[in-house]
């Protein structure tokens, strides 16, 4: 069979997903200027606390077409609490540092975090397929896929939409510009920057955890999936542009369909294709393919 | 026959008895014997390997200090001296590995080291032990290079390397579908991956050499999804998938491919399927070719010894044992046998032949300093010992290796439970390479049994 509309849609299919997650991140450094590692472990609880919450849901005999309003409900849940506790607790202490200081306390945010998750839900994987085939399937050609990953696909839009319409077009999206060109000039004429960060790195982590609770009934969520998640994100940022949400959705397609054309074309090169692309793109535009450019301050 | 022959059957018979019930007359509470154990306590292994085989061997010992296993194991602790574990996170990679064997021997001064799941840390720690001269039992870890890459004095396998896992696949899979036509393989992208996939196609290609290979995925271990990966098998059209994916990879394909119709359309032969079958449950399709690695879990033979590891393992944990925790078995059962054959060896040298005078004396002193690791090293080569599995036998490597029987069978959901049925036995010269011969060498040239 022609495997070309095969590859598109694989590939379209998981873009979405790992948009829903880059761009959580890629909106925290274009805000703070925060390579957050500990984004992996945002998604990892989110993930984690989906399948806890379904799983008892499902498990008390409830409807289980409201499971989709729990997932939704973990990630919210995840970045009410973890966002203000890592910004207001530790990271709102270290502004003003160096980029490379400010990675490496994410960095140990990211492994206390694992270790948290652990102890917190334990080291058994967690299985909450229920909501994966709950929606149907579409039949497209030979190739048989489950609705709920379009349903992710329209998850992916709303998000990138609604954050573009917040950004470009709210007074909101309006301070938070201003606070990323110039965060002493925002605070010299009274923006509250500080709470421009906490909002921001709470919605970046909500996002992170909602791409783990909607991850979490097509897989089995176990200990180390923050880590694998993580290292495709920051993948996905660098090659549309660190800060852009236009470049995280770019990056996510072009990550998600390289991959899935070398596992329908050449599987042996399915693990570095992404690293491939990724040196190209760097080797070609070295601050990603919508960087957006900076005036040289004097 | 002689009465010198019948003076020393006695001898041996009456050691044999002291060591299984008590110590002489003159011997103190034996030193304990502390033993390192190196499983995953934490990562992806964890759940369904490390953990089942922390609870399998405090379980075990446990048992063995209180005198409660079955014969052969039944005398206390090992020969007498209690047992002492001291628990070691495989997780982290081999140089981490290779650090904490050095911490085990150097700080911890433990007398025994068993351990290892992950092929990589085997081959990792291996030169280390015997750099550090300290015996090492490998329990779990199904590389076959460990021992055919290099000789070793002080490391042992109580597990079969992993060729077998693959050639009693083949074998199953073309007794069960003799009108196969082709098949695909989605496997981890690491040596064991590659390792079960290289060996399983060899096989085929030998026995069945036109039968044509469709696809082969090799996706990133702990990759977690697998939607592009599922439409390639998918629109390979395979008769067959074959699959050494395992924790929560094998899961999460599981989850992903059930809903999409890729078992409708293909039968599944999972190599290491046996410890997912109560987790997956239904989600495991009737017809699915499942393996253990081994005699273990529902292909493990009835008799005391199964019994005993069922119901001390279902005391701690209210589940059945999966096959890493016979494996945990194996390993330190294999280590209690050759350490009680060592020291039945060393009271029997003590006692001056023909003599009465300082008998009880010299008992006491060899039964209180136990063997040395060179008698145990000398009893532990080429020897044979009973576990929850069957009988294993240190035949490859020198002897450093065991070698035992397989089995496959086929998945049946029985009233909402997973079975399996058509259990196929396979003896171990039939599955695994002679002494000498490397694994893939063997598969090449037919796969001959030694007569």
């Amino acid at each position: 069979m022609n495997q070309l509309p095969a590859v598109l849609i694989d590939g379209l299919l998981a873009a979405s997903m790992m948009f829903i997650i880059a761009v959580g991140l890629t909106l925290i450094y274009g805000v703070m200027k925060i390579l957050n590692v500990a984004h992996g472990s945002l998604y990892a609880l989110g993930a984690y606390a989906a399948a806890t919450f379904v799983g008892k849901w499902l498990a008390g005999g409830h409807p289980p077409m409201a499971s989709y309003a729990l997932l939704v409900a973990a990630a919210i849940v995840v970045g009410l609490v973890a966002g203000p506790v890592i910004e207001r607790g530790l990271l709102r202490h270290m502004y003003g540092r160096d980029e490379v200081v400010l990675v490496l306390v994410t960095y140990a945010v990211f492994l206390i975090l694992e270790d948290f998750t652990k102890l917190l839900f334990g080291v058994d994987p967690l299985l909450v397929a229920e909501p994966y085939g709950l929606l149907g399937n579409i039949e497209l050609g030979e190739l048989t896929y489950p609705t709920y990953g379009f349903a992710l696909v329209g998850v992916a839009l709303v998000v990138g939409l609604v954050l573009a319409y917040v950004v470009n077009k709210t007074r909101a999206g309006k301070i938070l510009r201003a606070v990323i060109h110039d965060r002493e000039m925002s605070a010299a004429v009274g923006i509250n920057v500080g709470r421009v960060y906490l909002i921001t790195f709470t919605v970046g982590a909500m996002l992170a955890a909602l791409g783990g609770a909607l991850s979490a009934p097509t897989t089995s969520v176990q200990p180390g999936i923050g880590a694998e998640k993580i290292v495709l994100a920051f993948a996905i940022v660098v090659i549309g542009g660190l800060g852009s949400l236009g470049g995280a959705a770019l990056g996510a397609l072009i990550v998600g369909i390289v991959q899935a054309a070398a596992v329908h074309w050449k599987p042996e090169l399915e693990l570095f294709s992404v690293y491939i692309v990724m040196a190209i793109v760097l080797i070609v535009r070295p601050k990603g393919l919508f960087a957006i450019p900076e005036a040289r301050k004097i | 026959m002689s009465h010198v022959v019948v003076s020393r059957l006695c001898k041996v018979l009456v050691l044999g008895a002291l060591l299984a019930i008590h110590a002489p007359a003159g011997a103190q509470q034996a030193k304990p014997i502390k033993i390192g154990f190196v499983t995953f306590l934490s990562g992806p292994a964890a759940g369904p390997f490390g953990v089942p085989t922390k609870v399998a061997a405090e379980a075990i010992v446990e048992s063995l200090n209180a005198g409660s296993a079955p014969p052969p194991h039944n005398a206390r602790g090992f020969g007498g001296a209690p047992v002492e574990l001291v628990f070691i996170d495989e997780a982290g990679g081999p140089a981490k590995q290779v650090s904490e064997f050095r911490n085990l021997v150097e700080r911890q001064g433990v007398d025994f080291v068993i351990g290892y799941i992950s092929s990589g840390d085997c081959l990792a720690v291996a030169p280390v032990a015997e750099e550090m001269k300290k015996l090492t039992v490998l329990f779990d870890c199904g590389t076959p290079r460990v021992f055919e890459e290099a000789k070793y004095k002080y490391v042992f396998r109580t597990r079969p390397h992993a060729t077998m896992d693959a050639v009693a696949a083949a074998m199953y899979l073309l007794e069960k579908h003799p009108g196969i036509k082709n098949y695909a393989g989605i496997n981890q992208n690491y040596a064991w991956g590659q390792d079960s996939w290289n060996d399983f196609s060899s096989a085929m290609s030998v026995m069945r050499p036109q039968v044509e290979i469709t696809t082969s995925q090799m996706p990133k271990f702990g990759a977690g999804q697998y939607g592009a990966e599922i439409s390639a098998l998918l629109a390979s059209n395979s008769n067959v998938i074959h699959s050494s994916l395992w924790g929560g990879d094998l899961e999460a394909f599981m989850v992903q491919a059930g809903p999409r119709g890729l078992f409708k359309k293909s039968a599944l032969v999972l190599v290491g399927g046996e410890p997912y079958l109560h987790r997956l449950g239904s989600a495991i399709p009737d017809g699915t070719i499942v393996g253990a690695r081994g005699t273990h879990g529902v292909f493990a033979p009835d008799g005391p010894l199964n019994t005993w590891l069922k119901a001390i393992y279902n005391a701690k944990t209210k589940v059945e044992p999966n096959y890493p925790a016979y494996d945990a078995a194996a390993g330190i059962l294999g280590l209690k046998t050759a350490y009680e054959a060592a020291k039945l060896k060393k009271l029997s040298s003590s006692i001056p032949m023909g003599e009465n005078k300082g008998v009880k004396e010299e008992m006491a002193k060899a039964y209180n300093l136990g063997p040395s690791q060179e008698e145990i090293i000398a009893a532990f080569e080429g020897s044979t010992f009973q576990t929850p599995s069957g009988r294993m036998r240190m035949a490859l490597g020198k002897g450093h290796q065991v070698i035992s029987g397989t089995a496959y069978g086929t998945t049946k959901l029985v009233n909402g439970q997973v079975t399996v049925v058509n259990i196929r036995q396979y003896p171990a010269e039939t599955v695994q390479p002679p002494d000498g011969i490397a694994s893939l060498d063997w598969i090449k040239a037919g796969m001959k049994t030694k007569k």
